[in-house]
């Protein structure tokens, strides 16, 4: 049923980033995760609503659009650890990791750089005369950077079929919304660019896949891009090393947790009566379950061979 | 066989494969009605309409960035950027995405994309017109560059870019799209990767690129005169370094001269010398010599910019020396 598996979807994501966490305080992880727990519905409402012929370009913080897009839990993991049976090989990381037959254009360590990377893509559907719709996640952040810019002016100019779904969790890195931009709703430059903006509640997660399907319905329709901008909040700092208090106001975070996304969705299932409490502990406990498994799994991964760091530079062909 | 202008033989190549290939397109400032900064796309609008000649606005990030896109999902885009010191608009796309983007992610995806770009240093145009910017190019694994120095090269090279699945950097000198050249009519390849000697010699090797693959020949016919045989061997490729064909040629003549127009320090000679350092050490009778331009940026006055420029009676000189050594 939708309700479950967006329920299914929310908690996957909040387990295995929890699990990432775990992994990394414990030294196991290469790298630093860069969570997003607390912005589950966003990644949960938008993947929703896609087609599965859809395309989606993720960014440094991606790991929820990948799961919500149907990504295998074990080789997700194998990839945080940097093990054989990653995505990657092992060989990117959470910023390198692409998979076509799912759609996923790929995640990026660039700010912003996603974006015309997903317009090429429309560009390429609309060339074909399909309709597919390219949906580009970005922050509050990447709104800033010049080729956020040249990426919309592009999609609106040739009114390709391009969502661009902004999570503002109102931070960059370190640095508030309120400090590094003049304006509260990235959805507002949707219009110098000549298309149209929403806002909605990023953490409510049946508005956001409700929004996000009207605004994918335009555009498979044929009317341009869309910019939907979800009011959300990232829980952890902007990777593990950074707890995320030295620039957050005490209090602001509580405030947000009261907000959780997960909660609020329960609370709404109970209150209209489309699943009971056991029910939804059944979910909580089987996807846990789910997720804890597909982390053992990867720790038991093996390491990529040696040879791979001087494989897959280019694609050769046999002339 | 008939001859084409360098201009013409890129055009040429481009046509017949848009033609033979309906994914193929372009996408960059100008190139549609202008048809470039040089004419070379001049026409082929109507031919392939706006579809597929498509001029965007000035945004070369975008223009980089959805090529990749469009790489991604089916298509082989040919990217311009029309001067190559425009690349430094885009770099992130070029060097971080496009780069990167196979190796990282473990093999999952390729990108069959062609970036074509001009370089060539001439007077009156100042240093962010200028430049000849592949050597940076060159210390980034996972994108190939390419430099043909005659319309032959021009067309077989550029058909052999768009065919490669991989993302290619293809530097076309401005002032070669004039040279006209020996281009056969029907289809062909010249494979990436791969050096050539234009000219046979014992005496020595010049190892040049794009325009100076040139003014080598004219210091060697110079040099014949002088009664020393010089070997010239045009790099053609950057990356892959035909390293092989090089060394050869080096061990054949026993010395080395390199040459490129770009500033001499952290340049194109500076990786070609070494590569012959290191494979031919045993058969030099004279040590690797290499010719670029000073270390400067570009300036305004046309007497100002030659005056830092290598050119034939620069490379004349230098073989002169290089012959002169004893062991």
């Amino acid at each position: 049923m939708d309700h479950v598996n967006l329920l299914e979807t929310m908690l996957r994501i909040r387990r295995f980033e929890e699990e990432v966490d775990r992994l990394y305080f414990a030294g196991k992880t290469p790298g630093q995760p860069h969570s997003c727990t607390g912005q589950e519905a966003p990644a949960a409402g938008v993947c929703a609503a896609m087609e599965p012929g859809d395309l989606l370009a993720s960014n440094h913080r991606g790991e929820g659009h990948l799961i919500a897009r149907g990504m295998d839990l074990y080789r997700l993991f194998a990839e945080v650890l940097g093990r054989r049976d990653g995505y990657s090989r092992g060989k990117g990381g959470a910023f390198h990791i692409a998979d076509l037959s799912l759609g996923i254009l790929g995640t990026t360590g660039i700010v912003g750089a996603g974006l015309p990377i997903a317009v090429g893509a429309a560009l390429a559907t609309q060339m074909r005369g399909e309709r597919q719709v390219v949906v580009a996640f970005f922050g509050d952040g990447a709104s800033n950077q010049g080729v956020f810019h040249e990426a919309l002016n592009l999609a609106g100019l040739w009114k390709l079929p391009v969502l661009f779904a902004c999570e503002n969790n109102l931070y960059g890195f370190s640095v508030a919304q309120s400090r590094h931009q003049a304006i509260k709703d990235v959805a507002a430059r949707a219009e110098s660019y000549g298309f149209q903006g929403e806002v909605v509640d990023g953490n409510a997660v049946l508005d956001v896949r409700e929004a996000a399907s009207r605004a994918m319905a335009r555009i498979r329709a044929g009317e341009g891009p869309f910019l939907l901008e979800m009011k959300t909040y990232r829980w952890g700092g902007h990777f593990g090393a950074d707890p995320g208090t030295s620039y957050r106001p005490p209090g602001e975070l509580e405030r947000w947790k009261e907000r959780c996304p997960i909660k609020l969705y329960k609370e709404l299932l109970l209150q209209r009566n489309l699943m009971s409490e056991d029910a939804l502990e059944e979910v909580d406990d089987r996807i846990t379950a789910e997720v804890e498994e597909a982390s053992r799994r990867a720790q038991e991964c093996p390491e990529p061979p040696l040879s791979a760091a001087q494989e897959d530079l280019y694609l050769e062909v046999q002339s | 066989m008939r001859e084409l202008t360098y201009r013409e033989a890129i055009q040429e190549a481009l046509c017949q494969e848009m033609r033979r290939d309906p994914t193929v397109f372009l996408i960059g400032e100008d190139i549609a009605y202008l048809g470039g900064p040089y004419a070379v796309t001049k026409g082929m609008c109507e031919e392939f309409t706006e579809e597929r000649v498509r001029d965007t606005p000035i945004s070369e990030s975008a223009i980089i960035g959805s090529a990749i896109g469009a790489s991604l999902n089916g298509m082989r885009p040919v990217a311009e950027i029309s001067l190559c010191d425009f690349l430094m608009v885009c770099v992130d796309q070029v060097v971080n995405q496009a780069a990167k983007y196979r190796y990282s992610t473990g093999g999952s995806v390729n990108l069959p994309l062609v970036i074509r770009t001009s370089y060539g240093t001439r007077g009156g145009s100042g240093a962010q017109h200028s430049q000849d910017l592949y050597a940076m190019f060159l210390n980034v694994p996972g994108i190939k560059i390419v430099l043909p120095a005659t319309p032959y090269d021009a067309k077989g090279m550029l058909l052999a870019s768009i065919r490669d699945p991989n993302p290619v950097m293809f530097f076309a000198h401005r002032l070669l799209y004039g040279l006209k050249g020996p281009v056969p009519e029907d289809d062909y390849v010249v494979p990436l990767g791969k050096a050539q000697v234009i000219r046979e010699g014992q005496d020595l090797s010049i190892v040049a690129t794009g325009k100076m693959v040139h003014e080598a020949l004219a210091a060697a016919d110079k040099l014949a005169s002088d009664g020393a045989r010089a070997e010239v061997v045009d790099v053609r490729s950057l990356a892959p370094l035909d390293r092989d064909t090089i060394c050869e040629s080096v061990r054949k003549t026993g010395r080395a001269l390199v040459v490129d127009e770009a500033p001499q320090t952290g340049g194109a000679t500076a990786e070609i010398g070494m590569s012959i350092v290191e494979g031919c050490f045993d058969f030099l009778d004279a040590p690797v010599v290499r010719l670029g331009a000073r270390d400067f940026p570009v300036p305004f006055n046309h007497a100002l910019t030659k005056s830092n420029l290598p050119d034939r009676e620069a490379i004349y000189q230098s073989c002169l020396q290089l012959l002169g050594r004893e062991e």
